[in-house]
Parts: structure tokens; sequence; C-alpha cells
């Protein structure tokens, strides 16, 4: 089976064959099948299929973007456009000491503010917890956010971010890709950037996609 | 039901409508017309026409409802007003009710919910022009929807109905041969593992026929299957 192929649940990838299974497939009887209608990914050490549509499942170590729903005592709640929220705590959000008895943690973060974040543990009931102990981690102020399909965001970025970098150099703006499928965007030019990352999930399947987007921004 | 019928409704081996016993009606398949929601289908068989709609995975309230260990499937059957001759007065009944449940167990089976602790896919299926056989068209429409939803699913779930009208075995009945046959029954299954996730049977036959019909029934589900195969590849075709 080739893998530009497209997939249908319950289709037979192959033998296993001592392969590791990735995501979106199941074994039966020595036997991998998919469970996704999607693009099998099929190589000498994994089976894997990526699904075409679907919403986002939070994995260990995405980065995403979310929004601050509600602020608890020592930390908030972020939606990560997924039905389940990350708890973001107050250690792992803050680096100078916080004295709770006389702060509110509105201070820092409060409802509506978009940060940048990791996921730094998913338990297997989706328990899920955000981090911003690292340098790309931060509060993304006064932007907008765009909603993708999950699935397409690896295309907006391109290859080795190439097109992210094109969107990115031609429109002057400030872009954010997080792996839940927002994309955050600040600039004068946004409206432009909208349009092209818009366009980019709308015929991420078609070829010559790079040519038209240069053509789309102009000079 | 139940018994043999007055009305010649095959003659000269073929039925009230030309086909031949073992021959389906005309079957349509749309795939993602509604799009607001995460996935959708529309399929008839003849003149019954299923409209289904999947939303989700997402947030289950009230929240005692919630599983911590699986999610859950909700589906809702509703039959409008005017699908039937006579006005079907609006809203859940009995009916409904029993055919909601029938539906999910029918797809239960084929997806997997445990990747989706704590949420509720929720599952529609409005028959917006019921001429017999409506649970099976449903049960195609909403397996078609889920696997464009991007469910994780074992398989696509494909359902026929088959039935006995005055001693012939006959595929796909519609809504006169429902109301005139001797025995009716309802079968959905998973073509690729063969395995039956709905047989409700009514009416009276013997071992010998059940077992015929559900011969025929796997087969033409088969057919069907591919048919729900290359509707979805069509819509998705060349999307890398």
């Amino acid at each position: 089976m080739s893998s530009r192929e497209i997939v249908l649940p319950g289709d037979m990838l192959g033998p296993r064959e001592g392969k590791k299974l990735g995501s979106g497939v199941y074994e039966e009887n020595e036997k991998v099948y998919s469970k996704f209608l999607g693009m099998p990914r099929i190589n000498e050490n994994e089976i894997s299929v990526v699904p075409l549509s679907g919403t986002y499942l939070p994995r260990f170590g995405d980065r995403v973007i979310g929004v601050i729903e509600a602020v608890e005592v020592s930390g908030w709640f972020v939606s990560i456009n997924c039905p389940y929220s990350a708890f973001l705590p107050l250690s792992e959000a803050v680096d100078e000491f916080v004295d709770l008895q006389r702060t509110e943690l509105t201070r820092y973060f409060d409802i509506g503010d978009i940060v940048f974040c990791r996921l730094s543990k998913v338990t297997k009931n989706k328990l899920v917890q955000a981090s911003m102990r690292d340098f790309e981690s931060r509060k993304l102020r006064n932007g907008v956010l765009v909603k993708v399909t999950p699935t397409k965001i690896p295309r907006i970025i391109g290859k080795e971010g190439s097109m992210i970098m094109l969107i990115k150099n031609r429109t002057k703006c400030e872009i954010v890709t997080g792996q839940n499928g927002w994309v955050w965007i600040r600039g004068d030019n946004k409206d432009k950037a909208i349009e092209a990352i818009l366009t980019i999930e709308r015929e991420s399947h078609l070829a010559g996609l790079t040519e038209k987007i240069e053509k789309m921004l102009g000079e | 039901m139940g018994k043999k019928s007055d009305i010649e409704l095959i003659v000269g081996g073929l039925r009230k409508d030309k086909r031949l016993p073992e021959q389906t009606r005309e079957i349509k398949m749309k795939v993602g017309n509604i799009v607001s929601a995460n996935g959708s289908a529309e399929v008839s068989f003849g003149n019954t026409i299923a409209l289904s709609s999947v939303h989700g995975p997402r947030e289950l309230f009230p929240r005692h409802l919630q599983e911590s260990q699986t999610g859950i499937l909700r589906v809702r059957y509703n039959m409008a007003p005017f699908s039937v001759d006579d006005r079907k007065s609006p809203g859940p009944d009995r009916r409904s009710v029993e055919i909601s449940k029938v539906i999910r167990l029918a797809l239960e089976p084929a997806i997997f919910l445990d990747d989706y602790p704590k949420v509720t896919v929720d599952g529609f299926v409005e028959v917006i022009q019921a001429d017999g056989s409506t649970r099976v068209t449903g049960i195609n429409a909403l397996s078609l929807a889920l696997a464009s939803a991007g469910i994780p699913m074992k398989d696509l779930v494909t359902a026929c109905s088959v039935g006995k009208i005055n001693g012939t075995l006959i595929v796909d009945l519609n809504g006169e041969e429902d109301n005139n046959s001797e025995s009716d029954v309802a079968v959905a299954i998973m073509p690729t593992s063969n395995l039956v996730t709905l047989l409700q049977m009514d009416g009276v036959l013997t071992k010998e026929e059940l077992m015929h019909l559900l011969d025929l029934a796997k087969k033409t589900c088969k057919d069907i299957h591919e048919m729900q195969r290359n509707v979805l590849l069509e819509k998705y075709k060349g999307e890398e």
C-alpha cells in the first residue's frame, strides 16, 4: 500500500511484523488496521495513520495556544480547543515568588488572555497540565486567534518552517502556531496573513501552493 | 405483519416497484452537507431519506453522565412530521426512543470510545422522508458521518433490512412491503470482520429462512459498504 493513498476505518494496513504501532491504528490477529479516515504512514519501524479530520486530542509535549477560561486558587484553567481543559499551575507559569495571601492571580493572567504553552503532563484519563517553563512560552498580547483544522498545522508551517517564514516575511506579522489548531497573529497586515493561512487550510492538498501564496502576498 | 398479505406484492417474480426479490432500491449517499457539524451524511434508499450529523467529541453535561474511563455515544433518531403520509406528531415517542437506542447499540461496538474519556459523541439521525427501513438507513448515514467526523472506528457499520412476503425472501423492504410482510429483519454488520452488531426480527421465520436471510443481508451489506467507501474516498480524494 503506497503512503499517498487514503484509508478508511477498518482497512488493513498490513502485517505487524514487529513494527511499532503509531497513532491511529489498532492490531487484531497480528494484523494492523486503520482507526481513521486518513493517510497511512508506513515505514520499516512504525505504522500509523494521520486522520484527515477530527478534534484535537492533547498529547504530551505539544506546544499549544490556550485561552484562560478560569482563575483558580493556585493556577488557571486553559481552554485548548478540545473537550479537555489544561490546568496551568502558578509554579509552572510565574518565575517570581508569589504570596497567595496578598496577590490576585489575575495580575498575571486574567480570563480571556491568550498564552502559548507546552503540555507537560497528559494522563490516561485526560487530565492535562500545561507549563510555561521554557523560553518559547509566553503571554500573547493584542493579537487575533484563527482556528484551523489541527491536522493542517504542519502544512501551514511548511518544510522546516518555509511556509510560515514566507508569510511572516511578506506581511511583517508576528505569527505563532499551536499544535491544537489555533494560530495567533499580530501586525498591521494581519488581514493578509489570515487570508493566506485560510487559503493554505482550504487548499492544503493542491500542488503549487507555495507559489500561489507567494503570488497572493506579493512583494 | 406476521401473516400472509391479501395484497399481491410479488407478481411473476417481480415486486410492485419492479425489483427482483434480492434487489435493493436505488441507494444515494452524500457526505459533508452540514457545515456546522463535525461530520454529516445523507443516505437515501429509494424514497427513504435520512440525514445524520455528528457533533463532538465534546464536553459532556450534566457532569454526572460523564464516565471517567470512557467516552459515551448519544444518538437521537427523529422522524419529521412531514416524513410520513399522515402527519406524525413531532418530538420523541416510544418508537423513536427505542430506535435511538438500537442505533446506538449497533454503532457502539465499532467506535473506540475509550480514546475519549469523560466526553460525549453526539449523533443525530433525522428521517425527512420515510418509506420503510428507516433505522438501517439511519445507521448507514450515521456511520458515514462518524467516519467523516474523524472519530476513531474499528470499521464502518453497514446495515440493511431483509424479510419475507408471501413465502418469498426479499431484500430492502419499502413501506408497503414492511406493513404487509410475514416477517422483517434489520441487520447491521461490520463488513471487514463480518461481525453482526444489530439483529432485530419481527414476525415468523423458520431457522433455515433466518439463516438464508442473514446470508442475503451480509451480501447486501458488502455492496453497501463498497458504496460507503466510494463516497468517503470521493469526498477526500486528493486531500494529500
